[in-house]
């Protein structure tokens, strides 16, 4: 108990914005026994994909906090109720909003978070077509004279190597 | 007396020193303008003069941190009279006023080399590069003394004691962690001053780049040590074994190192080819850019972070203002000064021109995926559409894949020529190292004991892809000499540097595959008597003890571990540490490192029959994510070393210069 | 022309990321909004921290009555320094109830008796059970619950003296 109030304690400061430099060390250390690998497994990559809801920036399983000991052992329950993990992560956006997923949800709001590297991916692949293409038919006659000679010499370096 | 002075004469030098610099932004660079050489003299003294007072005021604050004075405010703060003396001094930079000085001691210490180095260089080139670091200086320095002074005083209530250095920050990870980093960040103001004067003077030719080349990849190897001794740090500080969290302030240094490397490939197709030139600009005024992009991201607390400072809104608003002047006048001079002409040079698809355009479009995809990542939810939050986080498994999902397109193109660039080459000649000498690549990645994953595992074969056949066309590379260049050793030793500095950066990123990637993959961890309740198996070894509590370090009281494990099979044994002592100046609990990780695996021991808390819970991880290959870099460094490093960097006394005619070195292999 | 225009781009792109950066300098990071935001109550069952016996339930917040519902702990500081502000709304004839978060009940009743009870009743939470499906990350947090027993407004830490006419009596006005 005294702990969770001197964390308690941090966290309302924390709330404020008093806390001098946010650097906090996680190291909940919890004592959980599976009986089953794959529920471990699998609560392991949950609770390392929930955001602390008061923390700085840290996953529940990296986080001292008492809301992110209430959220473990509601994961560990939810696991062996048989809820599967989409339905927990649910179960926790719900209470705590989208803020808790690390992993962000494919939705209107995030529709360019997740298209955009996609996009750049064909848009590159474009780009590098284009370029190539362009330069393929480039005729050396473009070059002025002495980037030409610059040119010649390099290519003939490569040669000899 | 003068002892009491010292904060005082601190803060007169920061105010010298910025006169200084904006007499070295505004002379060289109306003198460059009005063609003026007396002007144009002004760059080089005043870049001394400025890093002289720059130092002095540096001193100054570090004095008062030694001898305890905590009428200074930022003392006050962030010591104590009972932390030891290497914490003293490097607590000025643990947190944000004197880390702030040591930005802008850094940024004057470039400045005054980029002088010292650039003889050779045209009067007006250095002039306006002078002068543009000049500008920096300044908007660095008025930050320094108008939003953060660190020569504050407490007068006339002076604290007793100081509030002492965050525990966290008390460990040989401060000492070099952030001076390696700002290096990084703060040297690429030099290729940034570059750009910008070659903007300027448009003067974008070959030569620019030779000159930029060395400055790049200096700054780039500070940044990549940087980076990995940071995550080095919180790998044994935060005791979980961590390695990379994808906090925002991780990925503010992840991007500029991103479009660094991006540079450094970049500037070698415009130093050798000509071509790129733009583009080649655009990358340096962006990897400063993104450097500073990261303090105002670190510093004016717009992002939740861990490791962000102790937030000030005037503070961001002034950084904000530094950075849209920065990056917003450069980026408009670059729209209106880039080459309006490109030069058509020719290549065709299988060509190293085209492997390094490639090269950087990937890496500028991961720059923007990453960028994106860190601030959406910013831009959400300031439309209104509500809170999100994007985490660890965002950004895994996307650089995995953007990785491995990378290493595909990466494995093909070493062996590949300029401007065109054989397909057939390519299959000869990769098609043995594509298919030994695939054949050892599948199978290796089996030979470690544990199950198959798709990702680190993955990666494993990436970093193979990586290294084995290399030597072959390496076979094919020394064959042809009369002797092996000969054909080695023909090779420039420049070859074996991107040889070697080229094998610490396939040194970093077989880490991160195997660490992330076969990483076993278990959580035990242990007392004295206890023990426990983890992948192979035996763990046995012996001994619960305690002692007292110099500020703070210490519950004290002994473990003695035994590797089954084996005799020898060995003992680690993982500690629960209180700092008794902030009354703040610590865990201090017990850690027995190895080439190819690390053994992981941390106290959590204890329970009520006096065992503890204790923390068991055993992590293969972890040690390789930062050897690889440190390899990555290196081979940056070598590069610049690279004779012809040196024959810049030649380098005024860029023909009578390039092509005197029939010995000098591409790069 | 076609080419100058290219050059713009990333003029442009830094232009609107700049927008943003300086609109987050006056967000804060650390505000949210409740989930439960304009959803119903959640279902409870739990005993009074007055009475053991007594069992109440969601029925407690549908009485047709602005409620504020204030969560705290004998453990929590700021929720000390609350206190004076949740008796003077109280005065001002709000109702509200209290939630005793992850308290023994000795504590909370010393807590009351020492700095004041505004609270018509208080919902004992040892567990934090209810707080959990209230999203409750710390304490105190207060959320206004209006006549059908919705969830209106929600305020996260300490309830500074201002704020009870600027933020809070304004809520309830508004959905009286």
């Amino acid at each position: 108990m005294a702990l969770i109030r001197s964390c308690l304690a941090a966290l309302c400061l924390g709330v404020l914005g008093l806390l001098a430099a946010g650097l906090v060390q996680g190291a909940a250390i919890e004592l959980r026994e599976f009986d089953d690998p794959v529920l471990e497994q699998r609560y392991r990559s949950l609770t390392a994909s929930l955001r602390c809801p008061t923390c700085e920036n840290q996953a529940i399983n990296d986080s001292d906090a008492p809301v992110s000991g209430d959220m473990r052992e509601r994961v560990y329950l939810l696991l062996h109720e048989g809820v599967s993990d989409m339905e927990i992560r649910d179960h926790m956006v719900q209470r705590f909003g989208d803020y808790v997923l690390y992993n962000p949800r494919l939705e209107g709001r995030t529709f360019l978070l997740w298209g955009l590297p996609a996009a750049l991916v064909l848009l590159g692949g474009v780009l590098v077509i284009l370029v190539v293409r362009a330069r393929r038919n480039a005729s050396a006659s473009a070059l002025t004279p002495e980037e030409r000679a610059r040119l010649d010499a390099l290519i003939n370096r490569e040669r000899t190597e | 007396m003068l002892t009491q002075m010292i904060p005082e004469i601190g803060h007169y030098a920061l105010v010298i020193a910025l006169l200084l610099a904006a007499v070295q932004a505004v002379m060289p660079l109306a003198g460059a303008a009005t063609r003026r050489p007396l002007w144009m003299a002004y760059a080089r003294p005043m870049a001394a003069g400025q890093l002289l007072f720059v130092a002095i005021a540096y001193a100054c604050l570090t004095t008062s941190y030694l001898l305890d004075d905590f009428s200074v405010a930022n003392v006050a703060n962030n010591s104590n009279s009972m932390l030891p003396w290497y914490y003293k001094a490097s607590a000025v930079w643990g947190n944000h006023e004197g880390s702030v000085l040591l930005w802008s001691l850094m940024l004057a210490g470039w400045g005054y080399f980029a002088a010292r180095f650039s003889r050779e260089l045209p009067r007006d080139m250095v002039a306006r590069v002078i002068g543009v670091l000049g500008l920096v200086c300044v908007g660095f320095l008025a930050f320094v003394l108008i939003t953060s002074n660190p020569f504050e005083r407490l007068l006339p209530n002076m604290p007793q004691d100081g509030a002492d250095l965050n525990p966290l920050l008390q460990d040989f990870g401060l000492i070099v962690h952030p001076p390696m980093l700002y290096m990084g960040y703060v040297g690429f103001s030099v290729v940034f001053a570059f750009a910008i004067a070659a903007l300027l003077g448009g003067r974008l030719d070959a030569a620019w780049t030779r000159w930029a080349r060395p400055w790049t990849n200096l700054a780039w190897a500070f940044l990549t040590v940087g980076i990995a001794l940071g995550s080095w740090w919180a790998y044994y500080e935060l005791g979980w074994g961590g390695w990379w969290f994808w906090d925002p302030v991780e990925n503010a240094s992840l991007l500029p190192w991103l479009t660094g490397t991006a540079l450094i490939h970049s500037l070698a197709v415009t130093e050798k080819r000509g071509a790129f030139k733009s583009w080649t600009v655009l990358l340096a005024i962006s990897t400063f850019s993104l450097s500073l992009l990261g303090t105002f991201l670190v510093r004016s607390g717009v992002l939740t972070s861990v490791h962000a400072f102790a937030n000030d809104p005037s503070r961001g608003f002034f950084i904000l203002v530094l950075l849209g002047i920065t990056v917003g006048l450069s980026l408009l001079l670059f729209a209106l000064r880039a080459p309006r002409v490109s030069h058509q040079v020719g290549f065709t698809w299988l060509s190293r021109d085209a492997l390094l355009l490639i090269n950087n479009i990937v890496l500028v995809i991961m720059t923007v995926t990453v960028l994106m990542g860190t601030v959406y939810p910013l831009l959400l939050d300031a439309l209104d559409l509500g809170k999100i986080s994007v985490g660890p498994p965002y950004f895994n999902a996307l650089f995995v894949p953007l990785t491995v397109i990378m290493c595909v193109f990466m494995g093909l660039g070493p062996l590949s020529r300029w401007k065109r080459m054989n397909g057939r000649e390519l299959w000869r000498r990769l098609g043995g190292a594509a298919v030994a690549a695939v054949l050892i990645g599948a199978v290796a994953p089996l030979l470690y004991g544990g199950e198959w595992n798709a990702w680190v074969a993955i990666g494993l056949v990436a970093a193979l892809w990586v290294v084995l066309p290399m030597l072959r590379d390496l076979y094919d260049k020394a064959r042809g000499a009369p002797s092996w050793l000969a054909g080695l030793r023909r090779l420039s500095l420049a070859y074996w540097g991107m040889q070697l950066g080229h094998l610490g990123v396939a040194v970093t990637i077989v880490g991160v595959a195997v660490v992330s993959n076969y990483n076993i961890e278990r959580n035990v309740r242990m007392g004295p008597g206890d023990s426990v198996q983890v992948a192979g070894y035996t763990f046995t509590m012996t001994e619960l003890t305690s002692r007292r370090g110099a500020n703070f009281l210490a519950d004290r494990a002994v473990i003695e571990v035994q590797r089954d099979g084996s005799r020898r044994s060995f003992t680690m002592n993982p500690e629960k540490r209180l700092y008794i100046a902030r009354g703040m609990p610590m865990t201090q990780v017990a850690l027995r490192p190895g080439f190819f695996r690390d053994l992981y021991v941390a106290m959590g808390e204890d329970l009520d029959d006096g065992s503890w819970a204790m923390r068991v991880q055993f992590k293969p290959f972890v040690r390789w994510l930062w050897l690889g870099a440190l390899l990555m460094a290196a081979g940056g490093i070598l590069a610049v070393a690279d004779k012809r960097y040196r024959r810049l006394a030649t380098a005024r005619d860029p023909e009578a210069r390039g092509d005197a070195k029939p010995r000098e292999a591409a790069a | 022309m076609k080419r100058r225009l290219l050059l713009l781009l990333p003029l442009a792109g830094f232009l609107v990321l700049s927008v943003f950066l300086y609109q987050g300098l006056s967000l804060n990071p650390f505000h949210r909004d409740s989930a439960l935001m304009a959803r119903d109550f959640p279902e409870f069952d739990l005993a009074t921290l007055e009475d053991a016996e007594r069992r109440v339930d969601r029925s407690l917040l549908t009485t047709g009555e602005v409620t504020l519902v204030n969560v705290w702990g004998e453990w929590c500081p700021e929720c000390k320094r609350e206190m004076p502000q949740l008796l003077d709304l109280a005065e001002r004839g709000v109702r509200l109830v209290g939630i005793s978060y992850k308290d023994t009940r000795e504590k909370g009743l010393g807590f009351l008796e020492e700095f004041g009870d505004p609270f018509e009743i208080n919902i004992f939470d040892p567990d934090g059970e209810l707080a959990f499906e209230l999203g409750v990350y710390g304490a105190p947090e207060t959320f206004l619950v209006d006549a059908d027993g919705v969830i209106r407004y929600h305020h996260t830490g300490y309830i500074a003296p201002g704020e009870v006419r600027e933020k809070i009596l304004p809520e309830v006005e508004k959905w009286r």
